[in-house]
């Protein structure tokens, strides 16, 4: 074979990589100790040495990487079809079979990887030995490209011949065994290097991507300039410690979110509610209505050795003139709570508490119900496996369309229009 | 460069280069500097300050990089899998396929949602986008533009347009007519102009504004009335190959990614690149936030999706097995975040636990690679386009 002196160009980049892991499962697989047992298969009449059967390549697979025997033959299939393992039973049909299919591994000269990309020469080369081996060989498609090539290389078209000749002289020489070999290995090479018509082409990647290489001219001052800026201003940047931000209150079912929709008492009794509840008031800066509530919950419900020292914390953060939280309450309550602190008992916070409460319950609570924090609470909510199949759209069979969004448009546009005609 | 011959005053070593040899005694801001003709040269055309060279420009730039990988390690204190330690195991996931789309002449390319949950647009290798309606499997709509390889396609907010574009280094709005004899194509608009083509677009918070991102290496905010270009955005050094906007109100931020194996944050308003992660190995085919906003999700060539927190400014996990070894193509996340599920070239989807990083389930199906996977608004299934023409729901 001629060597094929052009460069991998870059934008086969993508393609490079997947290669490169397949071959590292490839080399894998033929590894002395780890790799997969060999055998000698029979061929009609001729034994094939190292070869194996598709059933030993699945079940490597499952051992090798834990996967089902799904993955496995999804997985082994993959490498069949990119030509690092041909079938010598129907070496046409690039497929995996798992069952006691023979099957070889291509040698490195032939990965697609090595020499690409395959060349016209080397093409024409191969289709000129298979013509002159046996004529009519050629498939339909194959004598259709022949005869293409025959126009575009007709300069170098002794050489075909001529390369032809040579090499199928050469492998007259070898023993039968190896020509076999050597015609199964080529013709996979062929097979996914030139694709016969309706076989899709597995080196197809799309559209081909600008590399970073044809950038090298353009690595001047001003791109290195913008680089230290980026850099200078994301070291200034505030970082938050990875134990806090990744902390993440656990996501509640949509029923739980559900009940603080109830009354303001379910949202206030559920720990994950009040806490969410708190976050919405920082944002209206009303926050401290909670806080207090909390804190006489605290009296109310706490040691009785420790009431004299909370109502004080309560008073200097919160009813306090100037203190820090200050919550507002009523004239009155706040004279009667004021005055009943200076005989402090478990109960003498109640009236404020009750104002606030009732504060919060028919200003805050229901506009926190509407607010994007709770809905965005809700729509994040589980729901868990048992109430989902009902609820899946997709799990029935739909037949009757729904309006479009574009009709609603149209006809209220269309409505519009009426009224401003009639008017 | 026509040859100078002017009067050398002094020969000797030159400040910057070192060489000996004829010195230009040149001022700059009064300062006198001895540099040989090539530097003075350089320092011209490279618009240098003194003292700077190419070279210690890129010393400069690779210290600090080195110095914030530096300080993103030190708050790095916990490992996202630790944390989710506690939280329970998923139960196993049962999908399935429940629609098949057929009709795309070649490889679809990329697919979008309606707000609406049942409805969708994909585009195409065939240069048409199709409307479908994904219960009925009704094709509403149908779109043929004049160029092939239609990579970005996007469904309005108000679910009365749909914006594609590629080859044709452009993005186009299309408004959803619902006569059925009408040539849509005829209304179409040209609204973005890219010097190359166009990778992605999303409309963002209203359907007045079109975010898109071009192998030219830039990103760009259009205004969709006027087509003029309201922002660009400068900074990757190759194709961009995806963007996603912030899930949020206020929205002014967004994720981009490519070639050049950068995702980089943008602030809508001012154009500037706020944070930069560079840890993937090859291009970033996709980039998707999470639905909180504070972290984000990206697929790339090197077999491997990778998580980044942003208020940690750092990657925190990476979806891999020794098992996938082709490239991933897209992300989406579930609703709840829990699940990430990421389309691959080998033709299948595979679904990772977001918090544990373990592989939670593979779907086959598809007979080509998946270029686009994306759930739907409510959640409950997932749309998978692929290069064997057609599109697959999962649920």
């Amino acid at each position: 074979m001629t060597i094929n002196t052009m460069a991998k160009g870059g934008w086969q980049r993508e393609q490079m990589i997947c290669f490169r892991m397949m071959e590292k499962m490839i080399v894998a697989m033929q590894d002395p100790d780890m790799g997969m047992k060999l055998r000698n298969q029979r061929l009609l009449i001729t034994v094939i040495p190292h070869a194996m059967t598709g059933h030993d390549i699945i079940i490597w697979l499952i051992h090798k990487y834990s996967v089902c025997e799904e993955e496995a033959l999804h997985l082994g299939g993959m490498l069949v079809k990119y030509g690092y393992i041909y079938p010598l039973k129907e070496p046409r049909s690039l497929v995996l079979q798992p069952d006691e299919s023979p099957y070889r591994f291509q040698t490195p000269y032939f990965w697609t990887s090595t020499r690409w990309p395959a060349s016209e020469l080397d093409y024409a080369i191969y289709l000129a030995k298979k013509n002159i081996r046996k004529q009519g060989e050629l498939m339909e498609y194959e004598k259709e490209r022949y005869s293409l090539l025959h126009k575009k290389i007709n300069h170098t078209w002794d050489f075909v011949v001529m390369q032809a000749r040579e090499q199928l002289r050469a492998s007259k020489q070898r023993r039968k065994a190896d020509r076999i070999v050597l015609e199964c290995q080529e013709q996979a090479y062929w097979l996914i290097n030139r694709p016969p018509p309706g076989v899709h082409n597995m080196l197809d990647v799309g559209l081909e991507r600008q590399n970073n290489f044809n950038l090298r001219a353009t690595l001047n001052s001003d791109f290195y300039k913008n680089e230290i800026e980026v850099y200078r201003r994301a070291l200034g940047r505030n970082r938050v410690k990875s134990s806090i931000c990744l902390e993440g209150v656990p996501v509640p079912t949509r029923l739980r979110v559900e009940r603080w929709s109830f009354s303001f008492m379910e949202l206030l009794n559920d720990a994950m509610g009040r806490q969410e509840f708190m976050l919405y008031l920082e944002k209206e800066f009303s926050a401290e209505n909670l806080y207090f509530w909390q804190a006489c919950e605290e009296i109310r419900h706490g040691e009785s050795s420790k009431i004299v020292e909370k109502v004080e914390e309560v008073y200097k953060n919160f009813l306090a003139p100037g203190a820090a939280r200050w919550v507002n309450i009523d004239s009155k309550t706040m004279d009667k709570t004021l005055e009943g602190i200076k005989q402090p008992h478990r109960f003498v916070l109640d009236d404020a508490q009750m104002h606030i409460y009732f504060l919060m319950k028919k200003d805050s609570y229901p506009r926190y119900l509407k607010s994007d924090l709770y809905k965005n609470m809700l729509a994040k909510a589980i729901v868990p496996q048992e109430t989902k199949k009902s609820v899946f759209p997709f799990m029935r069979r739909q037949r009757h369309s729904s309006p479009s969004p574009a009709q609603a448009v149209a006809q209220v546009t269309e409505e519009e229009g009426r009224h401003k005609g009639a008017g | 460069m026509c040859d100078q011959t002017f009067m050398a005053a002094t020969f000797g070593p030159c400040d910057s280069c070192g060489k000996a040899s004829p010195l230009m005694n040149i001022y700059i801001k009064s300062e006198a500097i001895n540099y040989c003709s090539f530097c003075v040269e350089m320092m011209a055309c490279q618009q240098l300050q003194k003292g700077e060279t190419l070279q210690s420009l890129k010393k400069e730039s690779d210290s600090l990089k080195k110095k914030l990988e530096e300080e993103r390690g030190k708050l790095n204190d916990v490992e996202l899998h630790q944390v989710a330690e506690k939280v329970e195991v998923l139960s196993s996931l049962s999908i399935k396929t429940r629609r098949v789309l057929k009709g795309h002449g070649n490889k679809v390319l990329c697919v979008d949602w309606c707000k609406d949950k049942r409805r969708l647009v994909s585009s195409s290798q065939d240069g048409k986008a199709i409307v479908w309606d994904a219960f009925t499997l009704n094709k509403e709509h149908g779109v043929t533009l004049p160029c092939t390889w239609v990579m970005a396609c996007a469904y309005a907010p108000s679910g009365c347009a749909v914006a594609c574009g590629g080859l044709d280094n452009k993005c186009s709005v299309v408004p959803l007519s619902l006569d059925k004899n009408e040539n849509l194509a005829a209304k179409k608009k040209s609204v973005a102009m890219h010097t190359n083509y166009v990778s992605g677009c999303t409309f963002t918070n209203s359907d007045m504004q079109l975010l898109t991102s071009s192998g030219d290496g830039t990103c760009a905010l259009w205004d969709v009335e006027s087509g003029q270009l309201l922002q660009s955005f400068h900074g990757h050094t190759a194709d961009v190959l995806s963007l996603d906007l912030a899930p949020s109100e206020t929205g002014n931020t967004f994720v981009s990614g490519g070639c050049d194996m950068k995702a980089n944050v943008w602030d809508m308003r001012s154009g500037q690149n706020i944070q930069s992660f560079e840890s993937h190995e090859s291009d970033i085919n996709c980039v998707r936030y999470y639905p909180s906003g504070d972290a984000f999700a990206s697929a790339s060539d090197d077999a491997t999706c990778r998580f980044y927190d942003l208020r940690a400014d750092r990657e925190v996990a990476v979806y891999q097995k020794d098992s996938v070894i082709f490239g991933a193509s897209s992300v989406d996340f579930s609703l709840s975040g829990r699940l990430l599920f990421a389309g691959y070239n080998d033709y299948t989807i595979n679904v990772w636990d977001v918090l544990k990083g373990t592989r939670v389930s593979i779907l086959f199906g598809h007979e080509n690679r998946v270029s686009r996977v994306r759930v739907s608004p409510d959640g409950t299934a997932l749309c998978s386009a692929s290069w064997d023409n057609t599109l697959r729901i999962w649920a």
